[in-house]
């Protein structure tokens, strides 16, 4: 606008832009710069070239990481693309009490991880009230291992996850529903179509881009998973470490006592690469869908 | 980001529903009814499902040692507060409280004061350079901070905020998030009440604080209640931050707690109720704002 601003923009963004610079942006190129290092948290930090990636590619733990991350995924993802609607769908309608039933629905969103796998530690352990059910209903006779053999650890930790992220989809599809056009309903069901025909003829492709949208998050969310995995193996990702997902192998390799600063870095830019891939196939899914 | 477009249809005033009160065959009311009846017997199955492990560990941190915790009834025939005060025995958990009510607390001001003050610059003011700091602040969004935690540790040791609550709020004190929702909500903004004050001689400062804040009330106490909980509940940073256990936050300090010191089912369920019950309490008293931050915050990260 006028000549005077030239100075006052910089007073006003000062404080936010530091700490973006100082704590997000500075972080990052240190980063890029390390994973080409042997740096270590006691020192050291010789440039080493591509060394850690070629590290990367022969290191099993790294691939187990890598695996689990994507399995998480892969599972996580469809789930929460689909409950967290049916239970849109479910608290859309303005029944009494429904505002009550909303909360509640999203009331594990607003807990810590950390209180939530406590909890489903409880629930999951081999005395504990899932496997009861299970006994009770005849449906296993010993109880599962589900917190002690890595597979089912891992597909506890997802279903976690999920519980514990349904709200929050939820609400995220309560907004879209709002703008599917009521008469569209109306008319299909005047002309005889029941609820599992219009769910699948009006809502499903109303809320089409939300979904997508929604599959973007949770694909991002399955990414970055850690507390998960960390409190219900109580900090050991399961026999042998065979639960271990990217971010909980970063902290150990980087975090730990070892401390291997370059090796970390390396595998945190991997992290980055994948987050990211999945930003750009959602972004390439939106252009396709524009130009459908 | 609700991207669906709204297209809603021109002139259909008064949809024709077929609840309407018309004639109503008998047939439709028992229709009805039983569509009432699975609503609410659905609403009743998820909310055993999603309201029940609260409850029942609710239930579990209230019982004393002679009560069975595997029974199939969920609450105390008679309650007690010992396994409370077996965690206050355990841990130091009113130090925690009051270190997460310090990290969360602050965490929520700053937030408000430094998104507010570079949102309001970024939608009104026209400066060179404000491209390159849109940038910045939207690839904080993008890198998810687990990335980038290695090297903020380190940045962080070389700023001596090691196991420091500072070093606990710091680099969450303006998140990109908090500045795209108050820069959303001025841009919003009719210009014409701040150009009037403008014209009386109001200071840029003035405009800022007098005019352009009270008018984004809603939108600071998204900003609020999300850096609360988010700082709250947060465990992979203050984890890797804090190393003294006397310094730990109440959800490193929970888990803590369950990790090292007792596998007393009670205990462990008092602990986390200490750590939820708060919470689920701000929840319900202000839930209308949490609804309105998910809408707004659109993009999580």
């Amino acid at each position: 606008m006028k000549a005077q601003y030239r100075w006052l923009p910089w007073v006003f963004l000062a404080p936010a832009l530091a700490i973006a610079l100082i704590f997000h942006i500075g972080p990052f190129l240190n980063t890029l710069v390390l994973s080409f290092t042997d740096a270590t948290t006691l020192g050291g930090g010789k440039f080493t070239g591509v060394e850690n990636y070629a590290a990367l590619l022969g290191d099993p733990q790294f691939w187990t990481s890598v695996r689990n991350t994507l399995l998480y995924a892969v599972v996580v993802v469809p789930l929460l693309m689909l409950l967290p609607l049916l239970l849109a769908v479910l608290v859309e309608k303005n029944l009494p009490g429904i505002g009550f039933f909303r909360s509640v629905f999203y009331s594990p969103v607003v807990a810590s991880m950390v209180v939530v796998g406590l909890i489903w530690t409880w629930l999951l352990s081999s005395d504990g009230a899932v496997n009861r059910v299970l006994q009770a209903l005849r449906i296993v006779q010993e109880p599962l291992p589900f917190l002690t053999d890595t597979s089912l650890l891992l597909l506890s930790c997802m279903l976690v996850t999920v519980w514990k992220g349904l709200g929050y989809y939820m609400v995220i599809y309560l907004a879209a529903l709002g703008n599917v056009p009521q008469h569209l309903h109306e008319a299909a069901q005047v002309d005889g179509a029941g609820g599992a025909r219009r769910f699948w003829s009006i809502t499903l492709p109303g809320v089409r881009s939300t979904m997508f949208l929604v599959g973007l998050l949770g694909a991002i969310a399955s990414m970055k998973v850690f507390a998960e995995i960390f409190v219900i193996s109580s900090g050991t990702a399961g026999p042998g470490g065979q639960a271990r997902t990217l971010v909980y192998t970063i902290r150990e390799v980087g975090l730990g006592l070892s401390g291997e600063i370059g090796y970390a870095s390396a595998m945190s830019l991997a992290l980055f690469v994948l987050t990211i891939g999945f930003s750009i196939l959602y972004l390439r899914s939106q252009r396709m869908e524009q130009t459908r | 980001m609700s991207a669906v477009a709204t297209r809603t249809p021109p002139a259909r005033t008064t949809p024709s529903r077929p609840d309407r009160p018309r004639r109503r065959s008998r047939a439709s009311i028992r229709r009805k009814a039983v569509n009432y009846a699975v609503r609410y017997l659905l609403l009743a199955f998820v909310f055993v499902l999603l309201a029940g492990p609260f409850i029942w560990q609710f239930g579990t941190s209230l019982k004393g040692p002679a009560e069975s915790i595997f029974t199939a009834n969920p609450f105390p025939v008679s309650p007690t507060a010992e396994n409370y005060a077996a965690v206050a025995e355990t841990i130091p958990v009113f130090r925690y409280i009051g270190n997460s009510l310090i990290v969360s607390t602050s965490s929520a001001v700053l937030n408000c004061i430094f998104a507010s003050l570079a949102g309001y610059v970024l939608a009104r003011i026209r400066f060179r350079g404000r491209t390159l700091v849109d940038i910045l602040f939207l690839a904080t969004i993008i890198i998810p901070f687990e990335v980038i935690m290695v090297s903020v540790f380190l940045t962080s040791r070389s700023l001596g905020l090691v196991d420091s609550l500072m070093g606990v709020i710091l680099p969450a004190a303006a998140t990109g998030l908090s500045i795209l929702i108050m820069r959303t909500a001025f841009s919003s903004l009719p210009r014409e009440i701040e150009e009037a004050a403008m014209i009386d001689g109001a200071s840029d400062w003035q405009r800022f604080l007098r005019v352009a804040l009270p008018s984004v009330k809603g939108s600071l106490m998204v900003v609020a209640i999300f850096a609360f909980v988010f700082a709250w509940d947060d465990f992979l940073w203050p984890l890797v931050i804090l190393k003294d256990p006397s310094n730990y936050t109440l959800t490193v300090g929970i888990q803590y707690l369950s990790g090292t010191f007792t596998s007393n089912q009670r205990v462990v369920a008092a602990g986390t109720m200490i750590a939820v019950l708060p919470l689920l309490l701000l929840f319900f008293a202000l839930q209308r704002w949490f609804f309105r931050g998910v809408g707004e915050g659109g993009i999580k990260g």
